[in-house]
């Protein structure tokens, strides 16, 4: 499978990750190798076959539905770019 | 007398508790050694306070006759185990800053059984890469050099920091996470010892996540029995992880009692990969034999879909990454970098934050799992998978555990296959296939290439079953009798 650049871009959209045109190009190459290296999962006949998503041969387990943890308000908030009045700040997303 | 950075785990142990040295002058050398190594880049952040507090705690303790099992231990920590208040951060620009506001599970149980943290050591970036040279902290060089030439070589990775660390006596022993095979890999490559436990023996809460069905924590030390007692102080039961498996832990040290008549040791003829090197067929060979000797009986196993593993993996891997690093937006930690919109914003930090790996990684991820190619490729991916953890199950019915070299070659240069995403992946071909069946793997090392590089032997065992896995790395251990030492140790003996 050969990415083209608009399926690259795309991709870097769905990503979030800024991909600048110039780089595009070089990228579909980069990713069309690993993608046609990764077909030969093809020459495998996995019909009927259950696919695996764990490993850990148990379900995951219950607990009571209680708070077992927070008021850390402020230990969150001191990693943060932009915090203020006990709140993230991003840029602003209504208008 | 031998220098405090020389001794074992396990003779460090012996030494603190008939006070023939102090835990502060444990910490003190291996303060000093890890200083000495800086040319190396194996620590990312260093944390020499802490470690004499941690040490004078050690001290009290053992005065008193309450030494805990770890006692007075100064490790290197890899940089993916969050730290409370110490900056972590993945080997990536994109954690800036970040110091955790909580100790990841397996730590706080190193602490709590007396080991002494020296710092945080590099690797590569989110765990992605076999050669430590993914950080955005720089290379990592391995202490080993080939026998004349002086090119500085990688120790592997991802815990490319933490091998370099122990096999240079910069620490005593090390955290590594193995995702697809980043302790045991790096472990070949320094001549060292780690074990990938099973899957859900440590708790992956507070570490950084990779690939969450993949990741699992193990220690890298300079003895299998080193190991055995370091594993014991990282595993267990952790609710807060809802893979962690509720089961007892083992006295694994116990179970090193060199005893291996009558266990029967598969040899998979599916590992013969071409191009494999005519001296790593030989090691392989002579670590047969060492079980025979031993009373071990060989048997032929096969695993037959081995060559599809990495590429499975590459599926597998990069869907879960481009999920787990979906977190790294710029709003709650580490970097930002200014847009006019909020999706600008993320953008141009992930743009910026993330290294080429990383990104190409969480490309293919997101291909993956996008509309219309999910079933091609994702759920392709696990359901060889299944047939890949199938094919394991065959094998331990008939034998206890699986023989194989640890890596296809020894260390390579800073700056080989580093323009070949691929080239670069087929270093893990020998222990993709164990972290997707989700068993343990041990690497020992088992002698040195015709240049003087280490070279590993990988056991592989039956899930849960860390026991037996020790126990045959211990008699490979006794019988490969590798002493050889690095070009580079801390105090350059």
């Amino acid at each position: 499978m050969a990415l083209d650049k608009a399926t690259v871009a795309r991709i870097a959209t769905l990503a979030r990750i800024k991909v600048p045109e110039a780089e595009q190009d070089h990228l579909a190459r980069e990713l069309s190798q690993i993608l046609n290296w990764i077909e030969q999962l093809n020459e495998i006949d996995t019909k009927g076959v259950e696919p695996m998503s764990s490993v850990a041969a148990m379900k995951l387990p219950m607990r009571e539905d209680v708070v077992t943890d927070g008021n850390c308000r402020d230990k969150i908030l001191a990693n943060a770019p932009a915090a203020a009045h006990g709140f993230f700040v991003v840029p602003k997303v209504v208008e | 007398m031998t220098a405090l950075t020389d001794l074992t785990l396990a003779e460090a142990r012996e030494g603190l508790i008939a006070r023939k040295f102090s835990a502060r002058e444990m910490a003190t050398a291996y303060v000093a050694a890890m200083e000495a190594t800086r040319p190396l880049n194996a620590f990312i952040t260093e944390t020499p306070e802490r470690a004499l507090a941690m040490a004078a705690e050690s001290d009290e303790r053992l005065a008193r006759g309450a030494a805990l099992p770890l006692d007075g231990m100064p490790l290197a920590i890899k940089d993916l185990f969050c730290t409370e208040g110490v900056l972590t951060t993945a080997g990536s620009h994109i954690l800036d800053g970040f110091k955790p506001p909580y100790e990841s599970t397996v730590t706080t149980k190193l602490w709590q059984a007396g080991a002494v943290m020296l710092g945080k050591v590099n690797m590569d970036e989110f765990a992605m890469g076999s050669a430590n040279v993914t950080s955005a902290h720089g290379n990592v060089e391995n202490p080993w050099r080939r026998r004349g030439d002086n090119r500085p070589l990688v120790p592997g990775g991802s815990s490319g920091g933490s091998a370099a660390a122990v096999a240079a006596r910069a620490a005593i022993a090390a955290t590594g996470t193995d995702t697809g095979g980043s302790i045991r890999q790096p472990a070949s490559f320094c001549g060292i010892v780690g074990i990938k436990p099973t899957y859900g023996r440590c708790s992956r809460w507070g570490i950084v996540a990779f690939a969450s069905s993949l990741d699992q924590a193990g220690p890298m030390t300079r003895s299998v029995r080193d190991a055995a007692i370091m594993l014991k102080a990282m595993s267990g039961h952790d609710p807060r992880d809802s893979t962690s498996a509720p089961l007892p832990v083992p006295d694994f040290e116990a179970a090193l009692t060199g005893d291996i008549r009558g266990l029967k040791v598969g040899i998979p003829r599916e590992y013969r990969v071409d191009g494999m090197p005519a001296e790593i067929e030989k090691l392989w060979q002579r670590g047969i034999d060492w079980l025979t000797a031993a009373g071990a009986e060989p048997v032929e196993v096969s695993l037959k879909l081995t060559k599809y593993a990495l590429a499975t993996y590459y599926i597998i891997a990069p869907a879960e990454a481009s999920s787990n690093l979906a977190r790294y937006d710029g709003v709650r930690f580490g970097l930002r970098v200014p847009g006019q919109t909020l999706d600008e914003m993320y953008e141009n930090t992930r743009a910026e934050g993330f290294g080429a790996e990383v990104k190409r990684r969480i490309l293919i991820g997101t291909y993956v799992l996008s509309a219309g190619y999910y079933d091609a490729y994702y759920l392709k991916a696990q359901q060889v998978r299944t047939l890949i953890a199938r094919d394991f199950s065959e094998a331990f019915k008939r034998c206890d555990v699986i023989l194989t070299p640890t890596a296809p070659s020894a260390a390579f240069a800073i700056g080989e296959k580093m323009d070949d995403p691929i080239a670069m992946y087929l270093n893990d071909v020998f222990t993709v296939p164990v972290n997707l069946a989700g068993l343990p793997g041990l690497s020992v090392p088992a002698g040195l290439s015709s240049d003087g590089l280490p070279l590993g032997l990988q056991v592989i065992g039956r899930a849960f079953d860390e026991e037996t896995v020790l126990r045959v790395g211990g008699v490979i251990e006794d019988a490969a009798k590798f002493t050889a030492k690095p070009q580079f140790i801390a105090g350059g003996r």
